[in-house]
């Protein structure tokens, strides 16, 4: 007999002879499992929605995702979306960490009390080979055949009773994307659905007898593959053609570029605005003091300088959720292939290495999509080089203050744009030498192989990449609340503390003054007086806030006052020591919210600490170098 | 060393993988790859005995992507390389 849920009326006999197999709605945690791109994660956001996290399991990078679904109002399951995989032997990081959930082996996760089993029906013959593995597990398991829409239109057959009866399971033909036939997971989880029964299943360890049972089973399941996709082929044809693809993959990457850079302007200015005049107000509510310093020019405005950044991140994860969810993204990967292969990395960097153009924060989130680890830690040590948009304001002002704006070449270019593109050209370089470096001592690995699904084009959905960008929303506004209000409390007391007659004192006497002062003559070979040296120190948690930092030692509003500040900073600082402050900007990791960021994503401080060091070493020698010889 | 391996290669009847050209196909016969690396290859689909075609491929023609049943995998030059495949054309996938 079919278990029951309690109070749940059964109606129908089940199809077959059923046994104890069903979920009990005292089951709690589901494992999500399939191979890569079988649609597991679209299955997952569509059973999970917005209640899901993502977490790190201990001591390993791979990354899982926890959720809750809600069955029929009665409880929550909790979902758990493993790494993709192609079988259970634990070769990979992946199939290690989905080995160990599955058979109970991972600390801080109980064993699954069942399995969603979720394959491609479009690609039967080899993604079967995961359900013998899975099902001799003995946990209860649901298969679900997704993209049951595809295999349709393109002619494709299976007999789902058939296929249920081989394997022992049962089998439903679903499609992730638009939700047909969902509504199976929810009563597998009430324990409401027919399971047949158990077949003892071979275990194969080769791969290729693996395959062979594979193909036996589907086909004696009357399973007819479909035709291949004839719109992939065609847009391959163009995409990877030899002259269009490079130069669609340059329009591409171009469009992103710009609309990170230009059409994001808007957004901030009206983030810039908001944060002001809420800032204002709040201001006026608290009446003079120390408290509204406190609030408003301390915490107020050390956040609101970091949430400017934010519709920039969320476009550009909203760019890279089309390229990803469309198919694109793998085809940029092999075009790229070959030209991040000279500097020891390879396709799969490139879209993050862009990404950090924007943000080294997002840039080091999406290095997600590196399976090679080696590669991966590279990429994120090389990230930050790249010139992110915090680097801007301080090179804007810096040329400003010492670079007449002349032609350069011809009217197109002038000597400040120059310049700036420089800078841009300076920390691509240093990027590159670096994964030089890397990938020829501490991350040497074997060259690693490139292999690189390309999944069928498909038109990415609206639900998909709302959730890709709230997810990024939230762990961004999630940071802001916290990392970067404690480090705006932190230098603000610097700045105002010892309160000399119950008020800030001159920034000169302030700790940070005083800290200035003490790091001096560390900085004064670089050309730097104490006043830049308190920048420093404060652009130690952003770049940008060097600028406000500075600002407030001279005793000017910037942005109302940019040009007196310009003035201001030619009085302290040679043509020598601008050009030295400059290259220090290109090369130091100022910027908390990566570290932050690094240690999460590879699971220590080990490599946040690495890159902290190698940095700004890099940085200092740098500095003292052109200051020393520029000087002379 | 191109012209070398091709000598050798065809001293034995063998051809890789890398020797396909475009829109070509034939059947894999076996893999000269470390054992991990080529039982990954396996489950993706590059099974001995199984028939495979060269589709497109980066400018330049490195990496190339190859139809196997069911999938289409780009993969490198360099392991391309390493991939037999039989001397005889079969029909394309």
């Amino acid at each position: 007999m079919a278990t029951c849920h309690g109070d749940t009326n059964c109606g129908k006999p089940a199809l077959l002879d059923a046994v104890s197999g069903a979920i009990l709605p005292s089951s709690r945690l589901v494992a999500v499992v399939g191979p890569p791109n079988s649609g597991k994660s679209t299955l997952f956001n569509r059973l999970t929605g917005l209640r899901q996290r993502v977490a790190n399991f201990p001591g390993v990078t791979v990354e899982h995702r926890l959720g809750k679904a809600q069955v029929h109002g009665h409880f929550d399951v909790d979902l758990v979306d493993l790494p993709g995989i192609y079988s259970l032997s634990p070769r990979s990081e992946d199939e290690r960490v989905s080995h160990d959930v599955l058979y109970g082996r991972m600390k801080g996760l109980p064993r699954p009390d069942a399995i969603l089993l979720i394959l491609d029906s479009t690609n039967l013959s080899r993604h079967l080979t995961l359900a013998a593995p899975i099902l001799s597990l003995g946990l209860p398991t649901l298969i679900l055949l997704n993209l049951a829409d595809d295999l349709r239109a393109r002619g494709g057959k299976v007999d789902v009773a058939s296929l249920s009866a081989s394997l022992g399971a049962p089998v439903v033909l679903i499609s992730a994307a638009t939700g047909e036939g969902i509504e199976a997971v929810e009563k597998f989880l009430a324990g409401r659905i027919a399971v047949p029964r158990p077949v003892e299943l071979p275990i194969l360890q080769d791969v290729p007898r693996c395959r062979q049972w594979a193909r036996g089973v589907s086909e004696s399941a009357g399973y007819r593959r479909p035709a291949p996709p004839e719109w992939s082929r065609r847009l391959d044809r163009v995409f990877l053609h030899p002259i269009w693809g490079p130069l669609i993959f340059v329009i591409v990457v171009g469009a992103v570029f710009q609309t990170i850079f230009t059409g994001a302007r808007p957004l901030m200015d009206g983030v810039q605005a908001l944060v002001q005049i809420s800032g204002a107000w709040l201001g006026r509510l608290l009446g003079p003091g120390l408290l509204k310093s406190l609030i408003v020019d301390g915490l107020w405005s050390g956040v609101g300088s970091v949430l400017v950044f934010l519709p920039q991140i969320l476009l550009l994860f909203l760019f890279i959720g089309i390229l990803e969810d469309s198919g694109y993204l793998a085809r940029a990967a092999v075009i790229a292939d070959r030209t991040m292969a000279r500097v020891g990395l390879q396709g799969k960097s490139f879209i993050p290495l862009l990404s950090a153009y924007a943000c080294a924060v997002p840039a080091i989130m999406a290095t997600r999509t590196i399976e090679n680890k080696r590669d991966r830690i590279a990429t994120i040590l090389i990230a930050p080089f790249m010139t992110c948009s915090a680097r801007l304001p301080v090179y804007t002002l810096i040329i400003a203050a010492f670079l007449p704006d002349r032609p350069f070449i011809g009217p197109l270019l002038g000597t400040r744009a120059a310049a700036l593109l420089g800078l841009y050209v300076l920390g691509f370089v240093a990027a590159v030498a670096t994964a030089r470096v890397l990938k020829s001592s501490i991350l040497r690995s074997e060259r690693t192989p490139f292999v690189l699904e390309m999944p069928p084009y498909r038109w990415p959905t609206l639900r998909s990449l709302g959730l890709r960008v709230t997810e990024r929303a939230q762990v961004f506004l999630k940071r802001a609340g916290t990392v970067i209000l404690g480090v705006s409390f932190l230098l603000w007391m610097l700045a105002s503390l010892p309160l000399i007659h119950g008020v800030p004192p001159p920034i000169e006497h302030s700790l940070a003054g005083r800290l200035g002062h003490t790091i001096e003559p560390v900085i004064r070979p670089l050309g730097f007086n104490w006043k830049i040296g308190v920048g420093l120190v404060c652009s130690l948690a952003a770049r940008e806030v060097i600028v406000s930092t500075l600002g407030t030692i001279y005793g000017m509003e910037p942005g109302k006052d940019d040009v007196s500040l310009q003035h201001a900073l030619q009085r302290d600082l040679s043509p020598a020591g601008a050009v030295s402050l400059l290259v220090f900007f290109a090369f130091a990791m100022q910027c908390m919210s990566t570290l932050a960021v690094v240690r999460r994503e590879t699971g220590g401080w080990k490599w946040p600490a690495i890159q902290f060091a190698y940095m700004s070493a890099l940085a200092y020698v740098s500095s003292f170098v052109v200051f020393q010889t520029l000087s002379r | 060393m191109q012209l070398s391996f091709r000598k050798v290669s065809g001293e034995s009847g063998l051809r890789s993988l890398a020797e396909l050209g475009h829109g070509e196909a034939a059947t894999l016969l076996h893999l000269d790859l470390p054992h991990d690396f080529a039982n990954r290859l396996m489950e993706l689909g590059f099974l001995p005995g199984s028939p495979v075609c060269a589709a497109f491929s980066a400018p330049g023609g490195d990496p190339r992507v190859f139809r196997v049943e069911g999938a289409e995998i780009a993969l490198r030059r360099e392991t391309a390389l390493h991939i037999m495949i039989s001397p005889a054309p079969v029909a394309a996938l």
